[in-house]
């Protein structure tokens, strides 16, 4: 575990370098320490795929206080992967086609999958909640197969609509909104990923893991899935 | 927020470049992807509140660029502070950084920014808007927060209450802040700093900058040298306010307020607070250079700052 100053009101906590289950889970329950340990001091929370960055009220304390914090309140931090199996398992319908996923056909293109491959080998996977950003609800889950890791567009678009699953590099994710992105978009999800006026706000939390299920056009429709966004 | 015919507060007759509702901002909820939002000059921000007696968070409007236009449906008392536009009221000159009581029917108009680029315009008891997520603050791209989640447009209404009568104050010229176009800017030197080479570091500190045009609340994009990080990416990591991204194409970004929680570029630094907030005070064309500092020299600069706000006076009417 290292300690880097951010800046004028922020230390990264890095737990290693890269995407796995192990090291997301001390992330995670580094969170759950340092939120009951630093608390007024403490203004917010970032947790990523190996990283935690710690915003605190600098007029409060400074930096080498809170360094000496999280120190001792890390020191409860358990190797053992006790917190992996906490996570919800929850499954996301997706309306799988070329007509709700215009990736599909590069992907085929790409790796000589068929798209039915494609299809099924994005359902084989059992996906943990690395970290949540980009924007309000969007889930970074990982990591996908191999053999159908696509790099992010050359282009992004300017508009991919609500419940969009894309795929870029070996990441996977839902978008929660309309929003522009670099994604190859592979299919539609009816599920709100993000609803202001939901408790909870959204789905799925980081340490949860994610299982896609494909669906029919009908039942994609009946779900509440629309599809009129277009895709610019 | 309730909308029966019994709310009252002003009216917006001309919406302006950019102006939004905000409180001093949205915190805690990093980890479902929220911004922070809030005030770009919180000093500012923070002078229009304690000049009307508010509490310290009580909502207002930041207006970008200027150009906005609002009515009073009730008597109350306003003030105006940050860049510097031509304030009217009812087509007459009045002072900034100066509360001034209003009618209803009052018209206040905000010209353009001339000094600066955001301009705070408070009203007693602040404006009354619901919180969301624990704050007013409006951050366009989540569409949440202020009226709908949304920048002003005319016809709005903005609800706050009615005062008969007010305390007025005004902070004395020479406690005022100045906003210049040709500024130097402190920077912590990163804990990526292995990403850049000593020659592409000293390139960084030692080279002019311009704000472009694609500038707002999310980030400010300069031009100038250009910083060839030794990756195009790392591994997506929260990022704080102030943190300076170096993307493929060499040209620094600083993030802002309503930046994204999250990022993968690498960064070469991030900048004080008090820095990132002159910086969002600068238009297109503003010159800056940067100077490396230590977190203690930063860390002191922020308490001696916070020090003058609390012991410099306002002055009542």
């Amino acid at each position: 575990m290292n300690i880097h100053v951010a800046g004028e009101n922020a230390l990264i906590i890095y737990f290693g370098e890269k995407t796995e289950p192990k090291i997301s889970a001390q992330v995670q329950q580094a969170v759950d320490l340092l939120s009951l340990t630093l608390k007024h001091h403490l203004i917010d929370l970032v947790p990523s795929y190996a990283s935690l960055l710690v915003v605190f009220n600098p007029l409060l304390c400074d930096h080498l206080a809170v360094r000496k914090m999280i120190r001792e309140a890390l020191q409860a931090i358990s190797l053992e992967n006790d917190r992996l199996s906490e996570g919800k398992v929850i499954e996301l319908p997706v309306y799988y086609s070329l007509e709700s996923g215009p990736d599909l056909a590069i992907i085929s293109e790409r790796t000589g999958l068929s798209v039915d491959d494609i299809i099924a080998i994005h359902q084989q996977g059992e996906y943990l909640v690395y970290a949540i950003g980009f924007a309000p609800g969007f889930a970074y889950l990982g990591e996908v197969d191999e053999r159908i890791a696509s790099p992010r567009l050359a282009t992004p678009r300017m508009k991919v609509p609500r419940g969009a699953v894309g795929i870029a590099d070996r990441q996977t994710a839902v978008y929660p909104a309309v929003s522009p992105g670099g994604w190859n978009l592979i299919g539609l999800c009816p599920e709100r990923m993000f609803n202001p006026d939901a408790e909870p706000t959204m789905p799925v939390q980081v340490g949860d893991r994610v299982k896609f299920k494909a669906v029919s056009r009908e039942q994609f429709l009946a779900l509440g899935g629309t599809l009129e966004g277009e895709i610019a | 927020m309730s909308a029966d015919n019994s709310t009252r507060g002003f009216t917006v007759l001309k919406p302006g470049i950019l102006s939004l509702i905000t409180d001093l901002g949205r915190f805690g909820h990093h980890r479902i992807g929220l911004t922070s939002g809030g005030p770009v000059d919180p000093t500012a921000f923070r002078w229009a509140n304690r000049l009307l007696g508010n509490d310290e968070n009580a909502s207002l409007l930041e207006a970008s660029i200027g150009g906005l236009s609002l009515e009073a449906q009730l008597d109350t008392a306003i003030v105006v502070t940050g860049a510097t536009v031509a304030l009217k009221i009812n087509g007459l000159d009045a002072e900034m950084w100066r509360c001034h009581a209003i009618k209803a029917g009052d018209k206040i108009d905000l010209g353009f920014a001339s000094e600066g680029c955001r301009s705070y315009l408070a009203v007693a008891g602040g404006f009354k808007v619901d919180a969301e997520f624990g704050s007013s603050t409006t951050v366009v791209r989540e569409s949440i927060g202020g009226l709908n989640g949304d920048k002003l447009s005319a016809g709005d209404l903005l609800p706050c209450d009615a005062r008969a009568s007010h305390p007025l104050s005004v902070l004395p010229e020479e406690s005022r802040p100045t906003y210049a176009k040709e500024i130097n800017l402190k920077v912590i030197p990163g804990y990526q700093q292995h990403y850049f080479s000593r020659f592409q570091q000293r390139q960084f500190f030692s080279s002019e900058y311009e704000v472009s045009d694609r500038c707002d609340r999310m980030g400010y994009r300069l031009t100038g040298a250009e910083i060839k990080p030794s990756v195009d990416g790392i591994l997506s990591e929260g990022i704080c306010l102030g943190a300076i991204q170096v993307p493929a194409d060499g040209q620094p970004i600083v993030l802002l307020n309503d930046r994204q929680t999250i990022g993968g570029y690498p960064k070469i630094g991030s900048m004080v607070s008090l820095d990132v907030a002159r910086l969002g005070q600068c238009m297109p064309g503003a010159k800056i250079n940067f100077e490396p500092v230590t977190i203690d020299h930063a860390h002191n600069d922020l308490c001696l700052a916070e020090s003058y706000f609390q012991r410099t006076n306002v002055v009542s009417l």
